[in-house]
């Protein structure tokens, strides 16, 4: 290489001439590339953006369907939903566990969805007990973690309401799975 | 490799010695740098030049198309009830949708006219001669998979417009003897087209063809290699290599193709930003038709525009019926595909060679010509005079056409007559040229429409686009008026002049605005309830309802100027029609007066009077949807005219074992189209609208 910085300086010339062609070639052709790869990567990550909106009041049943005697019942949750263009109407989206117990006014909601790792959690009548079938995660029928678990939490209660005239109504929310805090997906 | 064989390795020196350490590592474990050298150090005999662009232009092209192509994949879904649905969202819903699918679409075009140039130059340059004949032959199976990948491109928006240009292409696959209507039902996906049509095609376009091509794009290049570039002569210049100096012109070249793309892309956006217009990004780029419909006619129906030539080409064997569109549509391509295949075996020979560029420079031209004449044809009525043929008109529509009345007509003067016939057959383009335009304008309504619904807060049903489409009183009222009732009755806007003639056509009452303020004060204005846009063209005419319009309703000692005025908003308020708060306390007296049996209650059935259904109709929800529905279903039911029906036919009701002529949804979305009654976006939910003016 040193032999080389000896030479003439026409041939330095040259290199350098043919140094900067090459760097023009190179913004040239990349420059050709930045509009197809800078729309794929912006419209790929287009659902980045998407949110699930806000958790609202989905009615649920009827108090007299949840009798006070600590039983936890399933329950749908129905709701329009709306998936990429295509808007469902009254469809199940998912299901909760409801429960009151003896002599309570109180209602109870846990989510179906395992916070392990989103199977659907299934009630154990026998057993008095929640079980999840994918990775055997118990839960009591308050839904408190049954030790030991793969799951890290609880499982994730859900705000309730009952209206004066007995309409039970459940604020409907994904959390994410796998973690020990409950937080709630937007 | 020795440092004197390589001419540019000097940059290493700037190269930081751990760097050139793994660099060194990754070269003996991959020899990447004798790759890229071989890659980038090939000679090219004569120097750079700007005419060997082409195939790298190309590969560019189709690599763009990879791309585009591969994230378009990530959205699209191929089925008769999503993929127009997913490609509306693509457009009009991703972010950058609009640019990814406008890049994709537009690219395949330019790859169409890059591949014209690379064949000319390939030709001219006689570039397929011995021993690169093979290469030539590559080359000829890529245009055709470039060819195929557009034509089934063109299908998978699952528009009306690639849907019709598809039937017609498969249809004629159909025509190859034999085995035609087998390889039709294979690429079909059955007997109909449907979810299979869709899977196939994309199976076809995403994964079959761009294999092949891949493929055969390795052997291209890598014959390009082993045979080096053929040199245009005569060469003055001295040799160079490929990197940098022909690398630059490559560069260049992309960087033109893509700015070019981009260009046509964002064009009409200037246009809007000039005309001072929201620019609604979902109309950039690729255009989405209405969603496909077998059974809505098409008359914008026209393949992409690098197809318009075999299109017009067909129509130079018209009248010679399947014989004719087999000659067009397979015999002569496929013959001009045959002819090409042999030019490296003509071009052994110096007057061989001189036929081949002829040929490709006449195929080329005759392309050229052929869409020039398609545009022509279709887009004639937009420079031609109509009004210059006032004259043709008239002796066609006073003879009926009839040859034997045209030439009494014109003196059976014989150049006179010649004349004539020359200047009917413009006309006759200018009346084919004008329909086809029309029907372009009312495809771009019905696609803004699909939109238009697609956008709506509860999206799109799960049964498709199509259901959308179908219930929609907008799109379909104006059709299905237009097939069954407007022999009869018009629907134009009074107040637009000249109207009268329109009316006097029909025989029926003009139904534009049909219980709205407007129409109700015509009926009961004495000047109008006997002309031609109500009762003037039916038995009515002399009826007790004009009558009493002007004689007693004008009476103003009978009728106070007030009630008259209440009777009006009563009306429109019960067509469920009325505007505004500010009337309707003259309702209630309106709606007194009309029960009342002295006045309108007299015939008329209405609230609690006891008016005998069957003299005059029942006025209880007159002009409702409801009422409309009920009249158009049975004019002669007890609600309306029993007696009097004047030839209006019973649309709902079937004769015995037979259908209706319109089913209860038709009548429904008629009804609701004559009252006005369908979805608008509200302000803020226009797309675009955030983008637009205060
Ligand atoms: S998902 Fe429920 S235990 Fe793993």
């Amino acid at each position: 290489m040193t032999a080389e910085s000896h030479q003439e300086p026409a041939d330095e010339k040259t290199k350098r001439r043919s140094f900067l062609t090459g760097a023009l070639a190179i913004l040239c052709g990349g420059l050709a590339t930045v509009p197809p790869f800078g729309a794929a990567l912006w419209s790929f990550f287009d659902p980045l953006r998407r949110s699930s909106g806000a958790a609202t009041f989905l009615p649920l049943t009827d108090l007299t369907n949840v009798p006070a005697d600590g039983q936890p019942r399933q329950f749908p949750v129905i709701a329009d939903r709306v998936d990429a263009w295509t808007g469902f109407k009254a469809e199940p989206i998912g299901a909760v566990y409801v429960k009151r117990d003896e002599g309570s006014d109180r209602v109870e909601a846990l989510s179906a969805t395992c916070p392990h790792a989103g199977c659907f959690v299934e009630l154990d009548k026998a057993a008095g007990c929640f079980r999840c079938p994918c990775h055997n995660s118990s839960f009591t029928l308050d839904g408190g973690i049954v030790a030991p678990s793969p799951s890290p939490r609880s499982m994730d209660s859900l705000e309730c309401e009952v209206s004066k005239s007995g309409a039970v109504s459940v604020k409907w929310q994904n959390f994410y799975s796998g973690t020990e805090e409950k937080v709630a997906r937007k | 490799m020795t440092e004197t064989q390589s001419p540019d390795t000097s940059s290493e020196a700037h190269v930081p010695a751990s760097t050139r350490g793994l660099g060194n590592w990754l070269d003996s474990r991959t020899g990447y740098r004798a790759l890229i050298q071989s890659a980038l150090y090939e000679r090219v005999p004569g120097g750079a030049r700007w005419r060997y662009v082409w195939g790298s232009t190309l590969v560019f092209a189709f690599m763009t198309q990879v791309v585009t192509g591969l994230v378009l994949w990530a959205s699209y879904s191929a089925s008769a009830q999503t993929a127009w649905e997913s490609v509306y969202f693509i457009q009009y819903e991703m972010t950058g949708g609009w640019l990814l699918r406008g890049i994709h679409h537009v690219m395949a075009q330019a790859m169409i006219v890059l591949l014209a140039l690379h064949v000319m130059q390939v030709v001219i340059d006689g570039a397929y001669r011995a021993p690169r004949e093979v290469n030539f032959w590559l080359g000829l199976v890529l245009m055709t998979l470039v060819l195929g990948m557009a034509l089934t491109g063109y299908l998978l928006p699952w528009d009306q417009k690639g849907y019709w240009a598809t039937r017609v292409a498969t249809n004629l696959a159909g025509l190859v003897p034999l085995i035609g209507p087998s390889i039709q039902q294979l690429v079909v996906g059955g007997p109909d087209y449907g979810h299979h049509t869709l899977t196939r095609f994309f199976a076809l376009h995403a994964g079959f063809l761009p294999a092949t091509l891949v493929l055969f794009l390795v052997l291209h290049l890598s014959l390009f290699r082993k045979h080096g570039l053929h040199a245009k002569q005569p060469i003055t210049q001295p040799d160079a290599m490929f990197w940098p100096d022909q690398v630059l012109k490559d560069a260049v070249a992309m960087l033109a193709v893509m700015a070019v793309v981009l260009g046509v892309i964002l064009l009409p956006a200037l246009r809007a930003i000039l005309a001072g217009e929201p620019i609604v990004s979902g109309h950039l780029g690729a255009e989405l038709g209405a969603p496909a419909d077998p059974s809505e006619p098409y008359a914008a129906a026209r393949p992409e525009w690098y197809f318009l030539f075999l299109f017009q080409f067909l129509k130079v064997f018209e009248g010679w019926g399947a014989t004719g569109e087999f000659l067009g549509a397979i015999v002569v391509p496929g013959a001009t595909l045959g002819v090409m295949f042999l030019m490296p075996i003509l071009g052994q020979w110096k007057l061989g060679h001189r036929f081949n560029v002829l040929f490709t420079i006449a195929i080329l031209a005759g392309a050229g010509l052929l869409t020039a004449m398609a545009v022509h044809e279709d887009y004639y009525a937009l420079w031609a005079d109509r009004s210059a043929f006032a004259d043709v008109e008239k002796v066609l529509d006073s003879t009926g056409g009839d040859s034997e009345k045209i030439a009494a007509a014109l003196g059976h003067d014989k150049k006179k007559i010649a004349d004539f016939e020359n200047r009917r057959h413009k006309l006759e383009s200018i009346r084919r040229s004008e329909a086809f335009l029309s029907a372009v304008k009312q495809a771009g309504r019905d696609a803004d429409r699909a939109v238009e619904l697609a956008g709506r807060p509860e999206k799109i049903p799960p049964t498709g686009a199509l259901s959308l489409v179908r219930s929609d009183p907008l799109t379909q009222g104006p059709r299905l008026f237009a097939q069954h009732c407007a022999s009869c009755h018009a629907h134009v806007d009074p107040s637009v002049k000249g109207v009268e003639r329109e009316f006097a056509k029909g025989s029926a009452a003009n139904l534009f605005e049909f219980g709205g303020e407007s129409w109700v004060r015509g009926l009961l204005d004495p000047k109008q309830v006997a002309s031609a846009a109500y009762f003037g063209n039916t038995a009515h005419s002399e009826g007790d309802m004009v009558s009493f319009v002007s004689e007693d309703f004008a009476d103003k000692e009978v009728w106070k100027q007030a009630d008259k005025e209440a009777v009006v908003f009563a009306l429109v308020e019960e067509a469920g029609l009325l505007k505004g708060t500010e009337n309707t306390k003259l309702v209630k007296r309106g709606r007194e007066l009309i029960a009342d049996t002295d006045r309108c209650g007299s015939c008329h059935p209405y609230g609690e009077n006891e008016t005998e259904l069957g003299y005059a109709p029942d006025l209880n929800g007159w002009g409702s949807t409801e009422w409309v529905v009920g009249i158009i279903t049975d004019p002669t039911h007890q609600r309306f005219y029993p007696d009097t029906n004047d030839r209006m036919p019973r649309f709902g009701v079937a004769s015995e074992g037979g259908l209706p002529a319109l089913t209860s949804e038709q009548i429904e979305l008629i009804s609701r189209w004559l009252r006005g009654s369908w979805y608008r976006p509200a302000a803020s939910e226009k797309p675009g609208a955030a983008a637009g003016h205060p």
